[in-house]
């Protein structure tokens, strides 16, 4: 079989990136991975998603796919036996993981981001109750997709999983920074063992960044956004 | 699948409900249709979507699927074997996707601006608006649909907002026609499909209940 022309327009520090790079990992697909650089965009970057211009961008064979649960689908659909399967086999099981990836793609993640995106105390505490409200609600569907296994995907990291999981090292640098604890052993148990599980799979390893080092690069990315923010 | 009970929770006016609406019909499948009052949500609609508490909420065997285009996909999959939404073509399919999820993007946000602002952010909207024609005129190109040949995906998520095109085009004072000719061409082939004129209200009685909303919201 002819070698898969793929590359992923990409930065290290992207939990978005980090889904494809997951999806490919599970597929055992080889890609070059095209760094791009923090406050500047690539003429291919520009070319491949004229619509957003962001990153991650998957071009196969020359073709561009963008968005990165979109990504994630396509990766699953055009290589269905490779690996294993990433969207559950059942329809609603289907509809039920892309429901919560969607919400903590418009809820969830939003309220991670304004922990760090503010200095004020009563905004950061209101933001970071939210967060803790969020993981209760998916403590509780965790236990209904994982029914006991590991993984929201059962034995297997799946499309939920991956959709949670590439916050994991944000949700740490936070932590780390702000002094607050979010995931929390007492208040959801199933999910402070599942990111356990999660970051040390093979799947996920290599492309999930060190919290130090991811603490770092979030430093410069924090004072941009607040200097946004205040403008 | 005889034995199947399928419930729309819905809201008359909502380009979101109309895409169920519309996959149903494409698919011929038996649904009971109830209109919440969404100032007064029902019982069953709060324990179906405790997260958002929106419509529409598809409900099948009792099981609730929620946000449309979530809906439209789950219809797709379990009546499969009748007039398919995505093509079969991974790469298409995530092309299909990825312009249903630009119409949840810009489209609502930006028509919404349209009837509920005035001068410059008014004007902005407009701008905005008439750019996101522009560019799903660019991603429809010379096909009938966006689905190419066939009726689909991409048609379902945005045909339902043209019966809100007369109220966008009232208060943002431009002609849809005059601006993106290849789109109205596109959006009265889609009504030509009985799937579709049935399932859309009449632009006149959405304007009324446009009247209505601003007069409510103090706009004027």
């Amino acid at each position: 079989m002819a070698r898969n022309d793929l590359k992923i327009l990409g930065a290290w520090p992207s939990p978005y990136v980090m889904r494809t790079r997951i999806a490919l990992n599970i597929k055992s697909l080889a890609y070059d991975f095209l760094e791009e650089q923090f406050g500047t965009k690539s003429e291919l970057l520009l070319k491949s998603n004229p619509i957003y211009k962001k990153i991650p961008v998957l071009i196969h064979d020359g073709k561009p796919i963008c968005e990165s649960l979109i990504i994630v689908q396509y990766i699953d659909e055009n290589w269905t036996n490779f690996g294993h399967s990433i969207l559950p086999s059942h329809p609603y099981d289907r509809a039920i993981a892309r429901f919560w990836a969607s919400y903590i793609d418009d809820k969830w993640f939003p309220a991670l981001r304004g922990v760090a995106a503010t200095q004020e105390e009563n905004a950061k505490k209101a933001a970071t109750e939210t967060v803790i409200e969020g993981l209760v609600l998916l403590e509780d569907v965790f236990k209904n997709c994982s029914k006991g296994k590991k993984f929201f995907g059962g034995d297997k990291i799946g499309y939920l999983d991956i959709a949670l999981g590439c916050f994991l090292g944000w949700l740490k640098v936070n932590e780390k920074l702000n002094n607050v604890n979010l995931l929390d052993e007492s208040k959801t148990p199933g999910l402070y063992k599942w990111a356990e599980d999660f970051c040390g799979d093979s799947v996920v390893k290599d492309v999930m960044p060190e919290t130090d080092k991811l603490a770092q690069a979030a430093k410069v990315i924090w004072a941009k956004i607040r200097a946004q923010a205040s403008s | 699948m005889a034995n199947d009970e399928v419930i729309l929770l819905d809201f008359w006016p909502s380009m979101f409900g109309m895409r169920l609406r519309i996959a149903l019909a494409e698919k011929e499948i038996k649904y009971e249709y109830k209109d919440e009052d969404l100032r007064n949500k029902s019982p069953l609609l709060l324990q179906m979507n405790p997260i958002h508490k929106k419509i529409p909420v598809l409900i099948h065997n009792g099981k609730p699927i929620c946000e449309s285009i979530i809906g439209v996909e789950y219809i797709d999959e379990v009546w499969k074997d009748k007039a398919p939404f995505l093509p079969s073509d991974p790469y298409e399919r995530a092309q299909a996707r990825f312009w249903a999820d630009y119409v949840d993007k810009k489209l609502f946000d930006s028509g919404r601006k349209l009837w509920t602002t005035k001068g410059e952010e008014q004007e902005a909207a407009k701008k905005d608006f008439i750019e996101c024609l522009k560019v799903l005129e660019g991603a429809l190109g010379e096909k009938p649909y966006f689905g190419g040949d066939n009726f689909g995906f991409v048609d379902i998520a945005l045909i339902g907002f043209y019966s809100w095109f007369h109220s966008y085009e009232t208060y943002g004072n431009f002609s849809t026609e005059a601006e993106c000719p290849k789109f109205v061409a596109w959006a009265k082939r889609c009504m030509q499909r009985d799937s579709v004129a049935k399932s859309l209200p009449d632009q006149h009685k959405v304007l009324d209940f446009v009247k209505t909303l601003r007069h409510k919201f103090g706009i004027e």
